[in-house]
């Protein structure tokens, strides 16, 4: 594909090695999503000094303390609103956020609709675990159908969002998803991402196998990670509740990429006008 | 030049001397009575290369202040009872990560919605303890559009020097007062610059205990690649759950505000030495206190008033020794009874703090403080 050969990747250049051991469960698929962001980040040659890395509140909200970079864990569902701030008074440094089913589709959902809007230069990487894996195990916007937590305890009777679909209907200008199974490709997407002038919106399919597996009986990581491969997790038989959104069978790769105005560069050609005195 | 001072309304006040004091990212959200504030932000920040952002919500707008300063722009939102409400969360984010930045609260009636266009002063309490937690906090609350604008130079200094949220409140009939101002020279603005780290220090602890309790702050680029969390955190930044460096850490923030209290505390005393009776007021109130000072005074009566123009850190020591000399303390505002607690907790014998309030949308009156400090002097 590339002519030229990128230098090795080695993930400890990119890791604060003095927080080892992670918090990870074992098999959580998180970890798998940071290398991949990781070696995006190696491959772009960026520099560590100028990349910030934003998270919010709950496994995913961890996950950023590891990266050795500028990193930001702020608070629960406002990590892109965060971001939006940082970007605009920094437009310099390369503004990764790190976010989470819940916290970005719950709680965060008006910043996520409004920072699609406003096509920000910002990458947003969700970790669809389909859980709140750090509060024990609730249902989240993308807890399946019929699927068992520990707030669904006779199955979730409520339908599931598409992020991707939400995403790519409020305006972001480059959507992607893949799953944990396949780092390469995930690495693919979110390096796409992140060298995508505009709002970058990545779902990488995660699995929490200590909670959200063992509660559903869906096996170890290898038995997770392949069912994320061939789908979305369908409605289990006879699951009460109307259709989900989303399509059973989710589309992976880059989804969207499309021709935007970038905010903050539209902020500030217009600023430049104004200074220089032209009238409205 | 002899030209009359030009008339500014405090909302527009607050904006002009934010960006005289080095504020170039605003976000805000709308919300009657402070949306002047936003407005006039939107259209001078980027005439002067800063940046305005109105954002979905107060949540967002007080974050993404948070993250400008995090990125070295000094920030500010303005938001009025229902917003700060909102804002809170973050407003205890900014105390535990020590980023700078102001907080404009012009306060209107409440509770909820409330009367939006009418002037309560309901949040006086909401500015010290809204956020949950044990936390610092620095509030001021200026009484004129002269002090809206010289307050809010002042708050983004304290922020900065200080590396702490600073909430800046006035109610709504500050808020709209077109007043004449004397606004300063720019050369003679005093701007205060936060401590940054350079970048080049090794094992640099962004939130080690320096001397003065204000670790210096490491800017994104400089080449100290640094953490901050809302999670209770040792001097690297990273969280901690062991109770001793924890409760030292939690400790620090607390002693950081008291240990610069001189710097922090301004208060204003009228004829206090010799009265028997304090007035106790910030705002508009302490304004219709003044003239209701002046007419006891030439009816014979000692009236004094005691004016926190820093409600918090409360002046305590200021407030103890104007009360040990009063026959009583009357806490005059615009609520059920807030800054009376302060008063109260600090005026010694029980008994000794009379309360004069009024929660329906109207400020209080001269003629109603003479009243009552007159009822107080005809109990002996």
């Amino acid at each position: 594909m590339d002519d030229v050969v990128s230098p090795p990747f080695e993930v400890r250049d990119y890791l604060r090695l003095g927080m080892m051991p992670h918090f990870m469960c074992p098999g959580c698929g998180h970890g798998v999503a940071l290398r991949a962001l990781l070696w995006a980040v190696h491959e772009l040659e960026l520099d560590k000094n100028k990349l910030a890395v934003v998270s919010g509140i709950g496994c995913s909200g961890r996950v950023g303390a590891y990266v050795d970079a500028n990193t930001f864990h702020t608070t629960h569902g406002r990590p892109l609103a965060f971001a939006t701030g940082l970007k605009l008074a920094r437009p310099d440094l390369t503004v990764v956020v790190i976010t989470g089913d819940g916290d970005c589709l719950a709680i965060g959902g008006n910043h996520l609709i409004h920072a699609c809007r406003r096509n920000l230069d910002l990458t947003c990487l969700m970790l669809n675990n389909e859980v709140y894996g750090m509060t024990g195990g609730q249902a989240s916007p993308t807890t399946a159908l019929g699927y068992f937590t520990t707030t669904t305890p006779d199955g979730n009777f409520e339908p599931a969002f598409d992020a991707c679909a939400l995403a790519e209907a409020a305006g972001a200008s480059f959507v992607g998803r893949e799953v944990t199974r396949q780092a390469p490709a995930l690495k693919a997407v979110i390096k796409a991402a992140i060298a995508h002038k505009g709002f970058a919106f990545v779902e990488a399919m995660s699995d929490c196998t200590e909670i959200y597996g063992r509660k559903n009986d869906l096996g170890e990581s290898p038995e997770m990670m392949l069912s994320q491969k061939s789908a979305m997790r369908p409605a289990k038989p006879g699951a009460a509740g109307g259709e989900p959104f989303a399509p059973h069978r989710l589309r992976g790769g880059v989804l969207v990429e499309r021709d935007r105005p970038e905010y903050g560069a539209v902020y500030r050609a217009r600023a430049d006008r104004l200074m220089a005195g032209e009238k409205r | 030049m002899s030209a009359a001072p030009p008339s500014l309304q405090g909302n527009r006040a607050c904006a002009l001397a934010a960006i005289a004091a080095g504020c170039r990212f605003f976000a805000g959200y709308p919300i009657t009575p402070s949306s002047e504030i936003a407005e006039t932000m939107s259209r001078e920040l980027p005439r002067v290369g800063g940046v305005f952002i109105q954002m979905e919500d107060e949540m967002g707008s007080l974050a993404a202040v948070i993250g400008a300063s995090f990125g070295g722009v000094k920030a500010m939102t303005a938001t009025s009872g229902p917003g700060f409400s909102l804002m809170q969360e973050h407003l205890g984010y900014a105390a535990m990560t020590e980023v700078p930045c102001v907080i404009v609260d012009v306060m209107r009636g409440g509770p909820s919605t409330g009367m939006p266009t009418r002037p309560a002063q309901g949040d006086l309490m909401q500015a010290r303890w809204g956020t949950h937690g044990d936390h610092p906090i620095v509030a001021l609350a200026p009484a004129s559009v002269q002090e809206v604008y010289s307050e809010t130079i002042r708050a983004f200094n304290l922020a900065e020097r200080l590396r702490t949220p600073v909430v800046v409140l006035f109610d709504e009939v500050v808020a709209h007062l077109l007043e004449p101002v004397t606004l300063p020279a720019p050369e003679s603005i005093v701007v205060a610059e936060r401590k940054w780290a350079s970048g080049d220090e090794r094992d640099f602890h962004p939130f080690a205990e320096t001397d003065d309790l204000v670790p210096p702050m490491a800017r994104p680029g400089d080449g100290l690649r640094v953490h901050a969390t809302g999670l209770t955190h040792t001097a690297d930044g990273f969280p901690t759950q062991q109770p001793g460096l924890a409760g030292k850490a939690a400790q620090r923030l607390i002693d950081k505000i008291e240990r610069h209290r001189a710097e922090i505390e301004r208060f204003e005393t009228a004829q206090t030495e010799d009265a028997d009776f304090v007035i106790v007021a910030v705002g508009i109130v302490a304004r219709a206190a003044r003239r209701a000072v002046a007419d006891l005074r030439a009816e014979g009566i000692k009236a004094g008033l005691l004016r926190p123009i820093t409600l918090w850190p409360f002046p305590e020591r200021a407030m103890r020794e104007a009360a040990a000399r009063a026959r009583r303390v009357l806490a005059a505002e615009m609520n059920a009874g807030q800054l009376a607690l302060e008063v109260e907790r600090l005026a010694g014998a029980p008994g000794k703090v009379a309360r004069l309030n009024r929660i329906d949308g109207e400020p209080i009156a001269p003629a109603e403080i003479v009243a009552k400090i007159r009822e107080l002097a005809a109990d002996g």
